[in-house]
């Protein structure tokens, strides 16, 4: 466990960082400079840090699509909570899941019913389960972008070399670049660089984002999770601007090399291949999902269980959608705050806690 | 295992085993001449003043954890309970609502380490009961405590009574306990060193009392963190609340774990912190005296009440920004990471 946080941390750094950023935002000489944050934790963390309210008044960050919970579509969650009613199975789950509304009830609500729901950190731990119960059938439902999905992988391999008979997966992991283009082709959104994800990156490498300055013309910069981090890479986006050379650049250079983590990207390619995946909100995009290669289909629910397709949809009047491509702030939305709050989410958005509405709601000063 | 290994329905009978339960194994543990007599109820005098009564019921899983157990727990929330108002604990009374099948030796070691933190904390467990429910009713062992103490004249305390100047004082690092617990369940899998920092705090009140501090309220930040108790006296009190995060102690291993985790370290539990609103004039004896104390060496002044009107909480960050500390809504459940 890293006991080295606080060194990239320091109040002073911070100062010079925001005089800097006040100089080239002047220099830049707009009315609005957009920067987008596409990773939920980033978003959080520019909340706690207080960032919004250090940076000058001409530079706009908006969330992205990064919020693996939020951007998981009724449908999948419909499936998983259809499984989870089944008669013998343990329903295995990252902790964020819980609480997330499919059409008509959450696993939350589920497992107060009396189904065997069970928050795991790692998909490991669910295959833990799996060897302990051998009369069970576990499944988990795989979620996350390209953090969890190496993981989940190399669990599958595992159980595969082990001969586990009674794990399976609801394969809905999404792949982060897919969705960043997604965003990017959004009419009407103008945005004038790119905060990358920092944990996604470390697996995927910076090199994965060279197609945004060559085909969109705007910087993109992976960045650390650190106050300081933010603030830098809000710095190198201006600096970047003022140039006129937009490129990727790693400022999260103490974890993320440009080609990635290969030993993490080669059992990935073993067990999932790309396939057309449905976000919420933002429809389906090509080659943004990840499906079992036909070696590891034993362990697909498809196999095992008969799911009929529920008749599933989004809530109505929630903007999530909107939100998650950066074109609505959460405060535009007429649910925001009243219909939706996080007591009563009627929106992914506001349900967990990386999530864009929930982090305006809990630490958005605009608020009160 | 054998029989005499476990708990059966048998021992909740109320025939013979009922009475081996309570004469082999909780007297020992709380032995005291009150108990002794195995009435129906406690009989004690007591001398003019004020009475302060609580009650809690424990069910944290796992049972034992690093730094304490679900007995250390329901010893400490209780006296804590009473703690903050004022009150010296002087009694407490013990509810166990115990699963068939349970293990003798882990129920040993649960009133073990009861008894020694009812010795430190100079309260008797003067009346108890036992419950035994068949299997899969309850999850191992339910604990529930009731506590009564006495409030020494001209102490008067409430969440209500907080006002603006008052400096919010509190007494050591946040987020141990929750931590601590949360490393140990089940499909959780992290390493970490956290202990839980569970501890009866009556000894530190009193000490800030006899330096002559007198808060207007006290709280002891448990479920919720610190978070949710500093909107709960934000509420009571109608007044907003400025902290400061460079101030707050935390430890680096809660920290790390809380940003693996997504959790926010002030949403986190404690069970043995306590925030102190006190005036201005008294802060610093207050501190002096909580940090002279066992379980206070980190104490810090952490923010001030800085106006009345609009109850909400305020955090400057370490870097100088401002954000909005809201109360914690439902479990705190970690991110997908």
């Amino acid at each position: 466990m890293p006991k080295f946080v606080e060194e990239f941390e320091r109040p002073e750094d911070a100062r010079v960082l925001i005089r800097r950023i006040q100089e080239l935002a002047r220099v830049v000489g707009r009315d609005r400079v957009q920067f987008m944050e596409v990773c939920g934790t980033h978003t959080v963390a520019i909340f706690r840090y207080g960032i919004r309210d250090l940076i000058p008044g001409n530079i706009r960050l908006l969330s992205g699509p990064g919020c693996p919970v939020c951007v998981t579509p009724s449908q999948s969650i419909d499936e998983f909570i259809a499984i989870s009613r089944m008669p013998g199975v343990i329903a295995a789950v990252f902790g964020d899941m819980m609480r997330v509304p499919g059409t008509d009830s959450s696993l939350e609500i589920e497992k107060a019913k009396g189904a065997d729901v069970r928050i795991v950190y790692s998909s490991l731990d669910a295959l833990k389960m799996a060897r302990e119960n051998p009369w069970k059938d576990v499944v988990f439902f795989a979620v996350g972008f390209e953090t969890t999905a190496p993981t989940i992988a190399a669990t599958l391999a595992t159980a595969a070399d082990s001969g586990i008979k009674n794990f399976y997966v609801l394969p809905a992991n999404k792949l982060i670049p897919p969705a960043m283009a997604a965003v990017l082709e959004t009419e009407g959104l103008a945005l004038d660089g790119l905060i990358c994800p920092g944990h996604v990156s470390a697996i995927i490498g910076s090199r994965a984002y060279e197609f945004i300055p060559a085909k969109y013309r705007i910087g993109a910069v992976v960045t650390g999770f650190q106050s300081t981090d933010i603030l830098q890479s809000i710095y190198l986006l201006l600096r970047q601007i003022v140039d006129g050379s937009p490129r990727v650049e790693t400022q999260y250079s103490r974890l993320v090399v440009p080609e990635g983590n290969l030993a993490a990207l080669g059992v990935m390619d073993e067990v999932f291949e790309p396939c057309d995946s449905a976000w919420r909100g933002l429809g389906v995009i090509p080659s943004s999902g990840l499906k079992l290669r036909p070696q590891f289909a034993e362990f697909g629910v498809l196999q095992k269980f008969d799911l009929k397709s529920p008749e599933s949809r989004e809530a109505y009047g929630c903007l999530c959608g909107e939100i998650l491509r950066g074109k609505k702030e959460p405060l535009d939305c007429p649910l925001f705050g009243k219909a939706c709050t996080p007591e009563s989410p009627v929106g992914a958005c506001m349900v967990t806690t990386e999530g864009t509405c929930q982090a305006h709601y809990r630490y958005g000063v605009e608020r009160t | 295992m054998r029989e005499k290994d476990i708990i059966t329905l048998a021992h909740g009978s109320g025939g013979k085993a009922a009475h081996e339960l309570i004469s082999r194994f909780f007297l020992p543990f709380f032995d005291n001449p009150i108990l002794r007599n195995l009435d129906d109820q406690g009989v004690f005098a007591i001398k003019e003043g004020r009475l302060a009564l609580t009650t809690d019921t424990y069910v944290v899983s796992p049972l034992f954890f690093r730094g304490g157990d679900i007995g250390r727990l329901a010893i400490c929330g209780t006296v804590n309970d009473l703690a903050v108002c004022g009150a010296t604990p002087l009694f407490l009374s013990a509810g166990f609502v115990i699963e068939e099948g349970f293990r003798v030796d882990a129920l040993q070691r649960i009133l073990a380490s009861m008894k020694d933190a009812a010795c430190e904390a100079s309260v008797s467990v003067i009346t108890a009961d036992t419950k035994v429910v068949e299997k899969g009713a309850c999850d191992g062992l339910f604990i529930n405590t009731s506590g009564i103490g006495m409030v020494p004249e001209g102490i008067e305390m409430s969440s209500k009574f907080v006002r603006p100047g008052d400096c919010v004082l509190l007494s050591g690092t946040i987020g141990d306990h929750g931590i601590a617990v949360v490393s140990e369940r089940e499909g959780i899998s992290f390493e970490t060193d956290v202990r839980s920092d569970c501890a009866p705090l009556a000894g530190m009140v009193e000490a800030m009392l006899v330096a002559g501090a007198r808060p207007h309220a006290m709280r002891d930040p448990t479920r919720g963190g610190l978070a949710t108790t500093l909107n709960e006296i934000a509420i009571a009190s109608k007044v907003e609340i400025e902290i400061e995060e460079e101030r707050i102690p935390l430890n680096a291993s809660v920290r790390s774990a809380c940003e693996l985790l997504g959790f926010d370290p002030l949403h986190v539990a404690n069970e043995g912190k306590l925030v102190a609103f006190v005036p201005e004039a008294d802060a610093e004896k207050a501190l002096k005296a909580m940090r002279a104390s066992k379980y206070g060496r980190s104490a810090a002044l952490i923010g001030r009440v800085v106006s009345a009107g609009e109850p909400r909480v305020f955090m400057k960050t370490r870097i100088g920004g401002r954000r909005f500390v809201d109360m914690l809504v439902g479990e705190q459940f970690p991110r997908i990471c």
